[in-house]
């Protein structure tokens, strides 16, 4: 176990569970016509139901029950053909009809899993409980008034689902990585966008911690995370705060708890003693909800392809190293980005070029895989040339940021400025001729014994050739040259 | 089952409904009334009995995910006391 926490006093291993947020995508609200969509001005996209004036009633959307399904399955979990929407009471003025409508006892989905990779590659699967449907809330904002909360019902009603794991993770990193790959398999089936920043989804944590193997302890959960920044400086937080106060002989009381953004430290939202009681029961506008096993096998058939399975077809049929895998097959896009550059070209070569040069390019220029000045087929054509030796992997450098600047061709760009590789033997034997000559104190040093020397002459060929010269040719040529006189 | 004085006066913190501390034992007795009237339901023997939620048949009827509602703000405000550039205006309310 490497992920114990070393404290005072001895090791402790930390246990946490998740619960996701995720907003479903769809055109109109869970139980009303009005649009889901985000941006709107206040108030504008709010029906009676969502204002909850007496008398409306509830008419569920069938599209977000079928993207839970969806979700459901791309979580190889059980679907629940009968399922019950029940209130959860409680008062806020954001909540108009002074009740949430959720899934409490009888959720759509039931027991699933998730394969999360870690950077070393290894993999674990993390324990999912259930996912149910729910009603979002409104958006309170605090700061227009200095007396006045100001209440804007355009996400009340939005269709949630929420996604429970196990307690299966055992670290801040683990954590991050498991809210990492349930949006990458979100996005991929198009059930919710995943934009964290937006709050389309954001999760709640729970974090206790035990000495190993021992009984768990009592846990935190700190609400309302959106982005895997927060998520893992929430976690780390906990731990330590935790850890401390057992050390000291206190004890850790069950409350739950808010992140503060700047100051990475989480405080005391609400207790235990003063836990909402939610009353929840069966909602009497609501009968249960009844899909069929049809309806279930035809949205299984229409799934695409999910991220583990392109994965391990990466590592299988391509040898992709498994983190390498994990990254490329993490978007949709990117998948698809890399099928399309890697087709009839070395794929391991591809990849790399991928998930370090083109990565590398995208981030320090803030650009996504969307607005890349090179297209896949054209990175495929600057790895042809490496593989087939027009170039070297030095100037396919230079190249690279060529086209990331210009979104010329590869070929074209080699063509234009002469950067085609010498692998003409004669010519690479008269650099080195000239080398070895203008430096005969080293030829002599080298041959009484100085290796290291080597390297110098490769670097003094190379630079007379412009960085064009064959690296494997110049160092077979010097290397009889040198050693074989 | 029966709720004491102590269940009522949460109950009613729990719906927000303010109830003076000399009508709490009367509501007591008020509520108790019925839940022992309601409670001669336990006499029907229910085993082997599904639960019934529907005395229609009707299965949940299903909408298609198609936008027919909103923009309609003058409706969605009519009744509020304060309003301001298109919000509800509430108490300050930070938990």
């Amino acid at each position: 176990m490497s992920d114990l926490v070393t404290g005072r006093t001895g090791d402790w291993e930390v246990v946490i569970g998740l619960e996701v947020h995720a907003q479903v995508s769809s055109n109109a609200k869970l139980f009303s016509g009005a649009s889901a969509s985000f941006g709107s001005a206040p108030n504008e996209n709010v029906s009676l139901v969502d204002a909850a004036m007496p008398g409306m009633l509830p008419v569920i959307n069938r599209e977000c029950v079928y993207q839970a399904i969806r979700t459901g399955l791309g979580l190889k979990a059980q679907i629940n053909l009968t399922s019950v929407f029940d209130r959860k009471n409680y008062f806020y003025a954001d909540l108009p009809q002074g009740y949430q409508i959720s899934q409490f006892k009888d959720p759509i989905v039931g027991e699933g899993s998730l394969r999360i990779v870690m950077a070393d590659g290894s993999t674990r699967d993390i324990g999912i409980e259930r996912l149910h449907l729910e009603q979002d809330a409104g958006k309170s904002m605090h700061d227009q008034h200095p007396t006045k909360s100001y209440i804007d019902l355009n996400r009340t009603g939005v269709a949630l689902m929420e996604i429970v794991s196990r307690p299966d993770m055992r670290s801040a990193a683990e954590a991050a990585a498991y809210v990492r790959k349930l949006r990458s398999i979100l996005r991929y089936l198009g059930t919710c966008d995943g934009n964290m920043e937006e709050g389309s989804l954001r999760a709640d944590v729970n974090v206790s911690v035990r000495r190993p193997n021992g009984p768990l302890g009592t846990r935190t959960e700190t609400k309302n995370l959106n982005s895997l920044r927060f998520i893992q400086a929430a976690i780390d937080y906990e731990v330590a705060r935790q850890i401390e106060i057992i050390e000291d002989g206190g004890a850790i009381d069950q409350e739950t708890r808010l992140f503060d953004t700047g100051t990475g430290t989480t405080r005391t939202m609400r207790s235990k003693e003063d836990a909402h009681d939610y009353r929840y029961f069966p909602d009497p506008d609501l009968l249960p909800m009844i899909v069929t096993q049809d309806e279930v096998d035809a949205l299984a058939s229409a799934l695409p392809e999910l991220p583990d399975d392109i994965r391990d077809r990466l590592m299988g049929e391509y040898g992709l190293s498994a983190y390498d895998a994990s990254v490329i097959t993490e978007e949709r896009d990117t998948a698809r980005y890399y099928e399309a550059a890697s087709d009839g070209r070395d794929r391991k070569l591809v990849a790399n070029w991928m998930t370090v040069e083109l990565f590398g390019a995208l981030n320090k220029s803030g650009k996504s895989l969307e607005n890349c000045p090179i297209s896949p087929e054209k990175l495929g054509e600057l790895v042809g040339l490496i593989s087939d030796g027009t170039i070297s992997g030095r100037i396919a450098k230079d190249v690279f940021a060529d086209m990331f600047e210009t979104g010329k061709g590869a070929a074209a760009i080699v063509d234009e400025k002469g950067l085609k590789q010498v692998s003409d033997s004669g010519a690479i034997e008269t650099l080195i001729d000239q080398v070895l000559a203008a430096n005969q104190d080293k030829v002599e040093d080298y041959r009484g014994g100085k290796d290291k020397l080597f390297g110098f002459f490769v670097g003094q060929v190379m630079k007379e050739s412009g960085g064009q010269a064959n690296p494997s040719m110049v160092n077979q040529i010097l290397r009889s040259k040198l050693d074989g006189a | 089952m029966s709720v004491d004085k102590t269940t009522v006066a949460k109950i009613a913190r729990l719906a927000r409904i303010n109830v003076p501390d000399d009508r709490l034992e009367p509501l007591a007795t008020e509520l108790n009334g019925i839940l022992n009237w309601i409670a001669e339901l336990d006499e029907v023997n229910t085993d082997n009995v599904e639960p019934l939620a529907s005395v229609t048949g009707h299965a949940l009827p299903m909408r298609n995910d198609v936008v027919t509602d909103g923009n309609r703000l003058d409706d969605v405000l009519s009744n509020v006391p304060e309003g301001a550039s298109g919000f509800f205006v509430v108490p300050k309310v930070v938990e």
